[in-house]
């Protein structure tokens, strides 16, 4: 299994009575709460802590794009992946670029590319639609994101993989001459991994036989995450192939501390902030009209979902959103979630909220000492080997 | 009816000059009262657009031009001459659009609190980040229109799912820019049929600072503001809207 210590780098300092005043850590929370001085110190303390993840034994680190919000300060993770590119040695994740909110997303050819040549072959490139709240903060009409998210993609996979220059002429981009240098070192193309909090549509458009990328659920109840990987092996059944631990991935929240009370204290201011302050949107922010299909719409009006109440630490214990204890029960959870799905990617949230530095810093030694060198079996590929 | 590949449905009552009625970003179900009043003088055409309500989505929707364009044809397989064209809002932009391109078949033009133009100063309501409720209340000066309306909210599957689609499909055309086609301002000096611009004095989703720039940029555009009244005026002061629309379509013929 394939492990890597996974960071939304938010903004960690937010004064949590925002929520008093505004609906949601997105779209309209004004930027006057970001602090410029906290901002740098937050964001070298983020990047000090994926080295040492990476340093003491993680199979590598994670990054990811999120806009205008408090949630996560990576609006160009490819800034991050750049500083981080020269400080790690395992894979490098980007999880993902937001393919329908650029107006060029020839532009993730080329930044992928880079970062892949200059890893030396460790990028895992993710591909996203990026979140709801993300079409009203950047314009783009979410009414076109799943057809753009499908074109910028097969943009970019002709970019590295077709002899340039080509001409794409497509609804939404059109260029006369793809000829992207560099091209990436990982032949034919870096790993593809694909972020969803589920979606049939998502699935159905990854397993397929002639892509068969990496599914990764993201912050989800454990049900869930089960429940989209058999529908992931499902289709690849239907396909005519046998999905591998590889092409599936979980994405969780996990805190260790050295017993379970000691876990479950340190980390619960921090997981409910998260929760029920960074997280939390009005549905109108977070699904906009077309963002999800009208299938999909009409489930989520029936259910009136995205309109949760506050969440303790406990009730996301229950469900398997967040995995908290000491060693013993944090490995022995995942040890079991793996046995019964099957994934062979799991990203470690190493930090959440408002977790201060030197507990983040004691949960990832804690991970890489007691936790990770007993799931990583059988031993992964290693980041770098199809060089 | 199929009309450019789109199977698109409309209501039709009254006998006189026909009076085309484009609705704004939601579909009109049922036959309304001030839709008989104008029934009683004319020809009443009322369809869903294409995208909203009961009519289809066809490949083609794309944009504000699509149904500019599509009304044309829609037109002209009707057999329409001398239309009163009527449009509320985003069916007032798409009628500006359509006006803009060709008015061989129109007699009049009336524009009810039409979105399409940028005004500077003049900020639009955001009705894709406010919730329903507050979009109703929104569009009415009179609140007792919207707890009206409110108590008539979706509840029923299919009534649920048209509320999705005419939200989809106001998306498609509104989303970006915002309830405005940058190119319209260009053109509208093209139009050369009688013009009336009915605005709600309190319209709080398209501010009534933005009447005058249609009625600059229309040549002899003429104004009509209504008191104490938001972005629904046909409903929420129906007598003055028929009112005008009677003076205004009174004795025009193509």
């Amino acid at each position: 299994m394939r492990i890597l210590a996974f960071h939304l780098m938010p903004y960690a300092d937010i004064d949590p009575s925002f929520t008093d005043t505004y609906d949601a850590a997105w779209v309209v929370l004004p930027n006057t709460y970001f602090d410029r001085d906290k901002g740098h110190r937050l964001y070298n303390r983020f990047l000090d802590e994926l080295e040492y993840a990476d340093r003491l034994g993680f199979d590598g680190v994670c990054v990811n794009e999120h806009h205008q919000n408090a949630y996560g300060m990576m609006p160009s993770p490819g800034i991050m992946a750049g500083a981080l590119s020269r400080r790690t040695n395992g894979w490098l994740a980007v999880l993902g670029r937001a393919l329908p909110l650029l107006n060029n997303p020839l532009t993730v050819a080329e930044e992928y590319a880079m970062l892949d040549v200059i890893t030396g072959g460790r990028l895992i490139a993710g591909f996203v639609r990026g979140i709801g709240s993300e079409y009203h903060s950047s314009g783009v009409n979410p009414t076109e994101s799943h057809d753009r998210f499908h074109e910028a993609h097969d943009l970019i996979l002709r970019a590295w993989t077709e002899p340039g220059p080509f001409h794409f002429a497509g609804k939404y981009y059109d260029f006369k001459y793809v000829n992207t240098w560099p091209r990436p070192y990982q032949q034919p193309h870096p790993p593809v991994f694909i972020p969803s909090q589920g979606s049939s549509e998502t699935i159905r458009w990854a397993a397929d036989a002639s892509r068969r990328y990496t599914y990764l659920q993201t912050f989800s109840p454990i049900a869930a995450v089960a429940k989209y990987m058999q529908m992931y092996k499902d289709v690849a059944r239907e396909q005519g192939y046998e999905a591998t631990p590889d092409q599936l991935g979980w994405s969780v929240p996990v805190y260790v501390a050295e017993t379970d009370a000691q876990a479950l204290e340190e980390a619960r201011p921090h997981a409910e902030l998260f929760v029920n302050k960074l997280l939390k949107k009005p549905v109108e922010m977070l699904l906009p009209p077309g963002y999800l299909t009208l299938q999909s719409m009409q489930g989520v009006m029936a259910a009136k979902a995205g309109m949760h109440h506050d969440r303790t630490l406990e009730d996301l214990i229950a469900s398997g959103s967040f995995i908290v204890g000491s060693p013993t029960t944090v490995r022995e959870q995942l040890r079991d979630a793996q046995a019964r799905i099957g994934f062979g990617n799991l990203l470690l949230t190493i930090q959440f909220g408002s977790l201060p530095h030197d507990l983040t810093m004691k949960n990832i030694e804690l991970l890489a000492k007691h936790v990770v060198p007993v799931l990583r079996e059988p031993a992964p590929a290693t980041a770098g080997s199809a060089a | 009816m199929i009309v450019a590949g789109c199977d698109v449905r409309y209501l039709r009552r009254g006998s006189g000059p026909p009076l085309l009625y484009l609705h704004g970003a939601s579909s009109i179900a049922a036959w309304t009262p001030w839709l008989e009043e104008l029934a009683a003088t004319h020809d009443v055409i009322v369809p869903d657009h294409p995208g909203w309500g009961r009519s289809a989505t066809p490949d083609w929707f794309d944009n504000i031009h699509d149904l500019a364009y599509f009304y044309l044809d829609f037109i002209a397989a009707l057999g329409l001459e001398g239309v009163h064209l009527v449009g509320h809002s985003i069916g007032g932009w798409i009628a500006g659009e359509l006006a803009v391109r060709n008015t061989s078949r129109l007699a009049t033009l009336t524009l009810v609190a039409p979105a399409g133009l940028r005004v500077i100063g003049a900020e639009t309501f955001d009705i894709f980040l406010a919730s329903p409720e507050a979009n109703v209340r929104a569009a009415f000066h009179d609140q007792r229109f919207a707890d009206a309306q409110l108590a008539a909210a979706p509840t029923t599957p299919d009534a649920i799912e048209t509320f999705l689609r005419n939200r989809f499909a106001t998306a498609r055309v509104a989303w970006q820019p915002r309830l405005y086609d940058p190119h319209l301002a260009k053109w509208l000096h093209r139009i050369d049929v009688p013009t009336l611009v009915v605005w709600g004095a309190n319209d709080a989703i398209l501010p009534v600072a933005m009447q005058a720039e249609f009625v600059r940029l229309i040549p002899g555009a003429r104004a009509v503001t209504i008191d104490a009244c938001g972005h629904v005026p046909q409903v929420e002061r129906p007598a003055e809207v028929i009112a005008a629309i009677a003076d205004h379509t009174h004795g025009v013929a193509a």
